[in-house]
């Protein structure tokens, strides 16, 4: 299993000293940048498609790439010890403004999930997203790895108080990649595969726990997900559609703006949650295979600029950004295609809707900044 | 205690304080990522290759879809091309209950639409909650059902839809009732000539091949299967005209004579075509269709009755055709009485020593009935016979009788006798008419047709010419002054005919004495015959209740308005030379 990591390292400048790019000089990684350019130009075609060829929605999305970007860039220059001095008081934020969502928060969609703070409207799941792994690599960054078990039950419960609390709202999809984000933190941080074991068999024990906790709509789609034929009009109407949508692309695709699921309205939420089915029925396996394959050249610089990190801090918070945009993307491709139980993940970057994406470009300029800040080579 | 920490110590020290390098879980992410993909790659594979041709075919059995194009149905004219019947798309609103809720949003803005109250429309939605059809609304006004839709559209409700069917219309109302019948919800003859000529009008339903989106609306046209082929045309023979005409005539005198029943039929004796064809009571086709008092029942064809006294006619014809009497006979009818077997023949006043012009005229059961004795069994039957008594006029009309005719083998003596007066005999107004309409055309029988014929049929020759015009000259007294029914008359031409005034038989089989049916058969002009006319009223209840008081006007109002319409020339103009040259001309 030798994906050579160090090959893709090889693209940008090791040592800043050595060889200052115009890119690495405003604390931009070219390789990165390049796949998260492809990533959005794709799936702006898609997008293109998807809405029914509405070039005031790709317009729109465009502008949205734009604003993200500008986001993106004024992370990247903010140096990881900044970052770090933050992490606390953003984690603190973020979770008393969790509290505010639920007690006077909009509701949209039957979820409670905004903060209307007179000039913008805001989702503080979103933050929180980012503030989790922050919190838990700062407070595991400053004591020997792995952490003890004492400050790993302390780290648990970091991560669960916001967890339940965007879970109540209720946003199961985002309570998932806010918990994952922070379980990968510690998961880095070296516990031991026993613990991990430990970890995933609590989990399972606390399913049955977890079902009586969940609302009806939420037990429905765990249901449906395990026989969706059962209400083929109603609660499997997604899956059912989607799977079709999937399956009619064959290898190469109806091509584009020709699918008929996608196109003629069978496809429900194509251009939000289920835009990863117009992308299979339109571009068929060849097309599904390509963004996958853009998406693992992501995910693995990513990677490699947690491993080439210099300080603990920086490690785990690249890597578990890295890993929760895996989540992100497996989560989407496995509900769209049936693996997985709806929940409403989008897919990371080719989605219509703006706020996970900024969230998400924030956390690519905290990994730019993580790369480009480095000093001189320890070693 | 001390040890633990120790060990404790130990590990921090066996690994570097700043920077694990974490071998281990670099590999199992990197292991992770390969299960991960391996799972979605298969997954793609398994769907997009493996499960693609069934996942396809799902797919276009939700896309496509076989849509039935409705064939138009075929027009119904009179025989001047006057539509009698005709089918206009028409739409009405459905919906799928279980798209469309009670709980939809918006539903308000589709009430105010449809407007009904929106109570009304969630009672109706929650009632059919489980179905997957319903009608929101029938039969809307042009271009509303869309309005509607687009409301709907706009409002972001899903679940409903437009059902256009052909929706079949009678601009003449129930003056055409009987005839025409009426269709079903689906465009299917029910009743009448829709029913009896459904083959032709409804022509052939096409098929398409479509493209519906997730709404199930139609998107796009993709194959067309097999086009529609609509219906062809009909022409009566009737003359809308001339059936108003009788229809407002038989009306009124139903009305006015406190009726239960009545029927007409008006025919041109020299192509066997039906001018007029009319009953009471009627019905309005394109309302209320419900069968009370047998008001869909069109009797001119489908009731009989016994013709009493205008049966007489044809024992006189049948005589001459024999040679039994030759026209200038006399019958001696006193007293007014005559037995055969145990049964006496009577007639209402003892007419003495008359001519066979008389008889008619004065009606003379005991003359008719000694006649009918004069002639040989099988000779009298088959003229009957041939007359069309027993027989369907075969129309095509559904449910169209054949009335009845003893056979001659069955005769016992009193049989020929009533049957010479027209008792254990029965005919329907057409059958009747139609035997008239043999004495009219000079002893040929033509078919008789409700459809326009192109020319005149080839006939049968029943009687000869003289026979067939000597009785129609006789006839021609029952309208005179001595005769049973002046009221017959039309200013201007010559009428002939023969009344009926005819006991009706009770439910005990016994012959009523104040139950009657009152008939008329008449013809015009004399001279040169055109028109044929039949009315029976049924049971008269007011002050009249004979066939020259009650029926007899009937068809003189009738055949004064159609002589003119069809600018048939008067043979009875006042001034003598020219009713002269007239006859000279005919002759």
């Amino acid at each position: 299993m030798s994906l050579s990591l160090p090959d893709l390292g090889d693209l940008t400048p090791t040592d800043p000293n050595r060889r200052q790019g115009v890119l690495a000089r405003i604390h931009l990684d070219l390789p990165l940048l390049l796949g998260l350019a492809l990533i959005c130009a794709f799936g702006s075609v898609i997008l293109y498609s998807a809405s029914g060829e509405n070039a005031a929605q790709v317009e729109r999305q465009l502008v949205r790439f734009g604003l993200a970007f500008v986001v993106l860039v004024g992370v990247a220059q903010i140096r990881p010890e900044q970052l770090y001095r933050w992490s606390p008081w953003l984690y603190v934020l973020g979770t008393l403004m969790l509290i505010g969502v639920l007690a006077f928060g909009d509701v949209g969609k039957g979820a409670q999930r905004w903060l209307d703070l007179g000039v913008i409207r805001f989702q503080p799941s979103e933050m929180v997203k980012l503030a989790v792994p922050m919190m838990i690599a700062w407070y595991l960054a400053d004591k020997a790895l792995p952490p003890a078990s004492s400050r790993l039950a302390f780290a648990a419960v970091l991560i669960v108080l916001p967890v339940l609390l965007i879970a109540k709202q209720p946003d199961l999809g985002t309570s998932l990649l806010v918990a994952s984000a922070g379980v990968f933190v510690l998961f880095l941080a070296g516990i031991s595969w026993r613990l991990m074991g430990g970890l995933l068999a609590l989990g399972a024990a606390a399913a049955p726990v977890l079902w009586l906790l969940m609302r009806d709509y939420q037990k429905q789609r765990v249901l449906t997900f395990l026989d969706p034929a059962k209400d083929p009009l109603g609660a499997g109407y997604h899956i059912i559609q989607s799977k079709i949508a999937i399956g009619s692309g064959g290898i190469w695709g109806k091509g584009w703006l020709n699918g008929t699921q996608s196109q003629l309205d069978f496809l429900p939420e194509r251009h939000t949650d289920f835009i990863f089915a117009v992308l299979s029925e339109e571009f068929g396996l060849v097309g599904v295979v390509t963004l996958l394959l853009l998406y693992l050249f992501v995910i693995l610089r990513g990677l490699y600029i947690a491993t080439r990190a210099q300080d603990t801090f920086g490690r785990l918070l690249a890597g578990s950004l890295t890993l929760v945009f895996f989540v992100y993307l497996f989560v989407n491709a496995g509900m769209v295609s049936g693996l997985l139980p709806v929940v409403g993940v989008p897919l990371p970057l080719v989605s219509y809707g703006g706020t996970s994406l900024v969230t998400l470009m924030a956390g690519f300029g905290m990994l730019m900044s993580i790369h480009t800040h480095r000093k001189l080579l320890p070693r | 205690m001390a040890g633990r920490r120790q060990k404790r110590a130990n590990r921090v020290r066996r690994q570097p304080v700043a920077v694990p390098s974490f071998v281990g879980r670099r590999r199992a992410v990197i292991g992770l990522f390969v299960v991960a993909g391996a799972v979605l790659v298969w997954r793609g594979f398994d769907q997009q290759v493996l499960e693609k041709d069934f996942l396809q075919s799902e797919g276009a059995d939700r896309y496509l879809d076989r849509v039935h194009q409705v064939a138009r149905r075929g027009i119904v004219t009179d025989r001047r091309g006057e539509v009698l019947a005709l089918s206009t798309p028409v739409d009405s609103l459905a919906a799928d209950p279980r798209v469309l809720t009670a709980d939809t949003p918006n539903l308000g803005l589709l009430a105010e639409a449809l407007d009904m109250p929106l109570r009304d429309l969630q009672t109706r939605l929650e009632r059919y909650a489980q179905r997957r059809f319903m009608y929101l609304k029938k039969r809307l006004p042009p271009g509303r059902a869309e309005y509607v839709l687009k409301v709907a559209d706009a409002a972001r409700i899903d679940g409903v839809h437009i059902e256009r069917k052909h929706w079949r219309y009678y601009p003449e109302g129930e003056v055409f009732a009987h005839l025409l019948g009426f269709t079903n919800v689906n465009d299917e003859g029910q009743e009448g000539l829709e029913k009896a000529y459904d083959r032709e009008l409804r022509g052939e339903s096409g098929q398409k091949l479509v493209l519906r989106d997730g709404r199930r609306r139609v998107v796009e046209d993709v194959e067309n299967i097999r086009s529609p082929r609509d219906g062809s045309n009909l022409a009566l023979s009737l003359d809308a005209r001339l059936q108003y005409f009788a229809y407002r005539e038989l009306k009124a005198a139903v009305h006015r004579h406190r009726a239960i029943a009545g029927s007409a039929v008006l025919l041109d004796s020299r192509t066997g075509e039906v001018l007029a064809m009319v009953n009471q009571p009627g019905y309005n086709p394109n309302g209320n269709r419900s069968n009370q008092d047998g008001r869909l029942r069109n009797r001119a064809l489908t009731d009989v009755f016994e013709p009493g006294s205008t049966m007489k006619p044809f024992v006189v014809a049948a005589a001459l055709q024999q040679g039994v009497v030759d026209p200038a006979a006399l019958v001696d009818t006193s007293p007014g009485r005559f037995r055969v077997a145990s049964f006496t023949v009577s007639d209402h006043k003892d007419l003495g020593r008359i001519d066979l012009a008389t008889l008619l005229s004065r009606s003379s059961n005991v003359g008719a009935a000694k006649l009918a004795l004069a002639l040989d069994k099988a000779d009298y039957w088959e003229v009957l016979d041939a007359l069309g008594f027993g027989h369907s006029a075969m129309t095509g009309y559904p449910a169209e009788s054949s009335g009845y005719l003893p056979h001659y083998r069955d005769w016992v003596t009193v049989d020929q006798a009533t049957l010479s007066y027209g008792y254990g005999v029965s005919a329907s107004a057409l059958q009747l008419a139609g035997a008239y309409a043999v004495l009219a055309n000079d002893g040929v029988k033509l078919p008789l047709s409700l459809l326009k014929q192109e020319r005149v049929p080839a006939g049968q020759r029943i009687l000869d010419a003289d026979v067939a015009s000597a009785v129609r000259h006789m006839l021609e007294g029952v309208t005179g002054p001595e005769g049973t029914a002046p009221q017959a008359r039309v200013p201007g031409y010559r009428v002939a005919g023969k009344t009926g005034t005819v006991k009706k038989l009770g439910p005990d089989g016994e012959y009523s004495d104040d139950r009657y049916r009152a008939l008329f058969v008449g013809m015009a002009p004399v001279s040169d015959p055109r028109l044929v006319m039949a009315v029976i009223v049924d049971e008269p209840r007011g002050k009249h209740y004979y066939g020259g008081l009650v029926a007899a006007p009937v068809v003189s109002n009738v055949l004064a308005e159609a002589l003119r319409l069809l600018n048939v020339p008067p043979d009875a103009l006042e001034k003598p030379q020219m009713r002269l040259a007239q006859l000279g001309g005919a002759q």
